[in-house]
């Protein structure tokens, strides 16, 4: 057993950590999430020049061809500053779904403009219900000649406002498929949804659009997303795991400050044991989290570990940041605190890659029940 | 034993009922809390007005303040009646707490200066207490008031003051002598909020869209505020104010938010579908509704609990440990409940109000439960006082 980091992942995380020390304060994430853009495109390039955004593509496409690890370096880091930025819709996701499903000819058209910071894409996958699974998908792709055309509406896409292109499911008669849409085509509208994580979230509609690309095979576009739907998951976690450990510095930090009563809060057993219960949340959650990661990087099966993290950081996740507010008391209200974008933050990741009740499902599946 | 109402008080219910429904109509859409618009405060100024005119304001109080006269129960009864409907028109401070205090506390030139305006609806207050080093151990604070000849002169800070950018008269706390650093060198005042002096700068909430809630910093510079506005002996303050912190501590609001959300969350869960399923027929969700209900309806019978010790009392004044209990209960059921909203509105559920809300009210108390968890005595500052003053645990200092 080796439970620690090498050099060159070290390096790495130094590196994403520096960048955006200086491009991602608070001030600045509270900044940019109130924009229409919700990201910062400087930050955007200062993570392609350190190429950060080809990470596990091929090589020959632009990327750098690492283990999945350094992909959860990447998301840690991002995750400990509360920032949005598309990371996980683009190079996650997007990309994941090109280098497992995409033809060369697709690979090479996309891959290396997502690594050069020059091409956002997102997955436009659900719709009215607010579930995950292939039931909820109902949008139907209706063939014409050699072409389909898309009528409908996918919620809570990441990103769409910015995304040149989407990944859609739709259902054709051999099942679902992916679809791969241009969102300035004159049958696409989007509009940004409010949500708690002001992060980009979208309603995409659909009108007539005529679609011409497939991703993957006719029929068994779900087959491609359930193949990598753990590592969007474990990425998420990543991030998450970043976060709760900002919010749980940041609170015991604040709680060996704040005094009330001629002492430190920090020292009243009422709050010990909150930050207490918030240390063995994170621990464990960063803990079986690389225990995941590793399982993903070794190629052993990680689909019911992946799951049963993303469910388990879910609850920590929220956990820890709620607990953060309480232990701050009045400031911890407020915009001007940061301790509050990780409560909104840890919602809105509960949502992304899967939600606890949809991860524990396939849990339980898996363990026979 | 008897948990029934009296068939005078269910008249009385029926009476409120009606008058909320019809006044309700007047609402503006999609009312939230008072603050959220000038709309909504405009509305909650017209049914301080209207509960004014009907006596509703300070039911419990003698009729010579303005009052009705009559039992602390029939008060319980409006409140959750009023609660049930989400209607405005009470002022939490000036009618459920200042005038409460001027009651307890007050000369009698005060009574009947003060507390009428207060039961007609014609002013708004806002408290007054905090400041940014003093919140849980509220004693402490510094907000100074020195004597000079039939004035008192006030300098210091105060935050956390909900709604002060609307309201007409703070009451406070603040500091008159200077010795003594807790509880016993401070008095209770109250202040024009247009006096000279007075700066309110807004506070934003964590939304940062002003939707859920509106509170302020308010500073004082040479305030000058005429003594005949203190309320009861000089550095009496925290001695009346400790008493005064638990009225209207029943905490039934709070129950009531539960028990609306919940029926909504019924409804939603009987119509939408998850994996192409009913909510309504996923056993885990029956379940964890259902567990919702038996908390709800167990605990909301400490409020009656409550009502009825000072109904029976025919005072405010009860142990204070039953108040902190209505409240921690009451705030972190209202959290169960909406992280359950979150939980079972699936992806809906990290939207804030718009027009794609799904359930009205969710995403501002995902917003709120965590405000209410610290706000009136924080939770745990509740629960301390409940196993002192409850169980007579020991206390270290
Ligand atoms: C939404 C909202 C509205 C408010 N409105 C008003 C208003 O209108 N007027 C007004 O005067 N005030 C108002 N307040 C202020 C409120 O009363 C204070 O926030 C509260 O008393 C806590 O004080 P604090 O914020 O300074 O936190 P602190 O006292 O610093 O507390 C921080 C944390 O330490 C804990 N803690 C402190 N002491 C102990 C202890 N001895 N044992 C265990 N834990 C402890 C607290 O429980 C909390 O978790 C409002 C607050 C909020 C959030």
């Amino acid at each position: 057993m080796d439970l620690g980091f090498t050099e060159e992942e070290e390096m790495l995380r130094d590196a994403v950590a520096e960048v955006l020390d200086k491009g991602a304060p608070f001030d600045k994430v509270k900044e940019i999430e109130m924009t229409a853009e919700g990201y910062d495109p400087a930050l955007w390039q200062q993570l392609a020049e350190l190429e950060m955004l080809g990470i596990f593509f091929p090589e020959q496409y632009g990327g750098s061809d690492l283990p999945f690890i350094h992909v959860a370096i990447v998301m840690e880091e991002l995750g400990k500053r509360a920032i949005h930025c598309p990371y996980m819709s683009t190079v996650v996701e997007s990309g994941l779904l090109i280098t497992e499903g995409g033809n060369d000819r697709q690979k090479e058209a996309r891959l290396p403009r997502i690594a050069a910071g020059e091409l956002f894409m997102s997955c436009a996958f659900y719709e009215e219900e607010g579930g995950y699974s292939k039931e909820c998908i109902q949008m139907e792709a209706v063939k014409d000649g050699n072409d389909w055309v898309l009528n409908g509406s996918k919620l809570f896409v990441p990103d769409a406002n910015i995304a040149e292109a989407l990944i859609v499911a739709a259902r054709t008669e051999e099942g679902i498929t992916l679809f791969l849409t241009d969102t300035r085509a004159s049958g696409v509208r989007l509009d940004k949804i409010p949500t708690v994580g002001m992060d980009n979230l979208c309603r995409v509609k659909f009108h007539n659009l005529k679609v011409s690309e497939v991703l993957g095979e006719v029929g068994r576009g779900w087959e491609l997303v359930e193949k990598v739907a753990g590592k969007f998951a474990a990425a998420k976690c990543a991030e998450m795991v970043g976060g709760m450990k900002t919010a749980l510095e940041m609170t015991v930090g604040y709680s060996k400050e704040r005094e009330q009563y001629g002492r430190p809060i920090g020292g009243y057993q009422a709050l010990q044991h909150y930050m207490a219960n918030m240390l063995m949340a994170y621990d464990t959650s960063f803990n079986y989290l690389y225990k995941v990661i590793w399982k993903i990087d070794a190629s052993r099966d990680y689909a019911v570990d992946a799951a049963a993290l993303k469910a388990y950081v879910n609850q920590s996740y929220n956990y820890v940041a709620e607990r953060s507010i309480q232990i701050h008391g009045g400031i911890g209200t407020t915009r001007e605190c940061d301790i509050g974008l990780f409560y909104r933050r840890a919602k809105a990741c509960e949502y992304a890659a899967g939600d606890t009740r949809h991860h524990l499902e396939n849990v339980a599946a898996a363990m026979g029940l | 034993m008897d948990f029934s109402l009296t068939k005078e008080q269910i008249a009385l219910k029926v009476e409120f009922e009606a008058f909320f429904r019809e006044e309700m109509k007047n609402a503006p859409p999609d009312i939230g809390h008072v603050h959220e618009s000038d709309a909504a405060f405009d509305f909650h100024r017209y049914m301080m007005k209207r509960l004014g005119e009907k006596g509703w304001i300070a039911i419990s109080w003698p009729e010579e303040y303005g009052g009705s006269g009559r039992p602390l129960m029939d008060h319980y009864l409006f409140n959750t009646v009023r609660a049930s409907f989400g209607a405005p028109g009470i002022d939490q401070f000036g009618a459920e707490m200042y005038g409460p205090t001027v009651l307890l506390a007050g000369s009698e030139e005060q009574k009947k200066r003060l507390l009428p305006p207060i039961a007609r609806g014609e002013v708004v207050y806002c408290q007054g207490w905090s400041e940014p080093n003093s919140g849980s151990d509220l004693a402490s604070l510094k907000t100074s008031a020195k004597r000079d000849g039939d004035h008192y002169v006030v300098n210091g800070q105060k935050i956390w003051n909900t709604g002060g950018n609307r309201a007409d008269r703070i009451f406070m706390l603040a500091r008159t002598n200077p010795e003594e650093p807790r509880g016993k060198g401070l008095s209770i005042f109250s202040a024009d909020m247009r006096s000279e002096g007075i700066e309110v700068r807004p506070i934003e909430y964590m939304d940062g869209r002003g939707e859920v809630y509106n509170y302020n910093e308010v500073w004082f510079t040479n305030v000058r505020i005429p003594a005949e506005d203190r309320i009861g002996p000089e550095n009496a303050g925290w001695k009346i104010t400790r008493e005064t912190m638990n009225f209207e501590r029943s905490g039934i609001g709070g129950f009531i938010m539960v028990e609306q959300m919940l029926e909504k969350l019924v409804d939603y869960c009987k119509s939408a579908r998850r994996n192409g399923k009913l909510l309504a027929e996923d056993p885990s969700v029956r379940l964890k509704l259902a567990e919702i209900y038996a908390e709800l309806q167990a605990k909301r019978t400490i409020a009656d609990r409550i009502a009825w010790l000072q109904d029976s009392a025919g005072s405010h004044k009860i142990p204070p440990h039953y108040a902190s209990e209505g409240k921690v209960m009451g705030t972190e059921l209202i959290q169960k409940v909406t992280y359950l909203a979150t939980e079972l509105l699936g992806r809906h559920g990290q939207v804030t109000k718009s027009e794609w809300t799904k359930i009205k009210g969710v995403a501002e108390s995902f917003y709120m439960c965590v405000g209410a968890n610290i706000y009136a005595g924080s939770n745990e500052i509740q629960r301390n006082i409940t196993a002192w003053a409850g169980l007579g645990l020991p206390r270290f200092s």
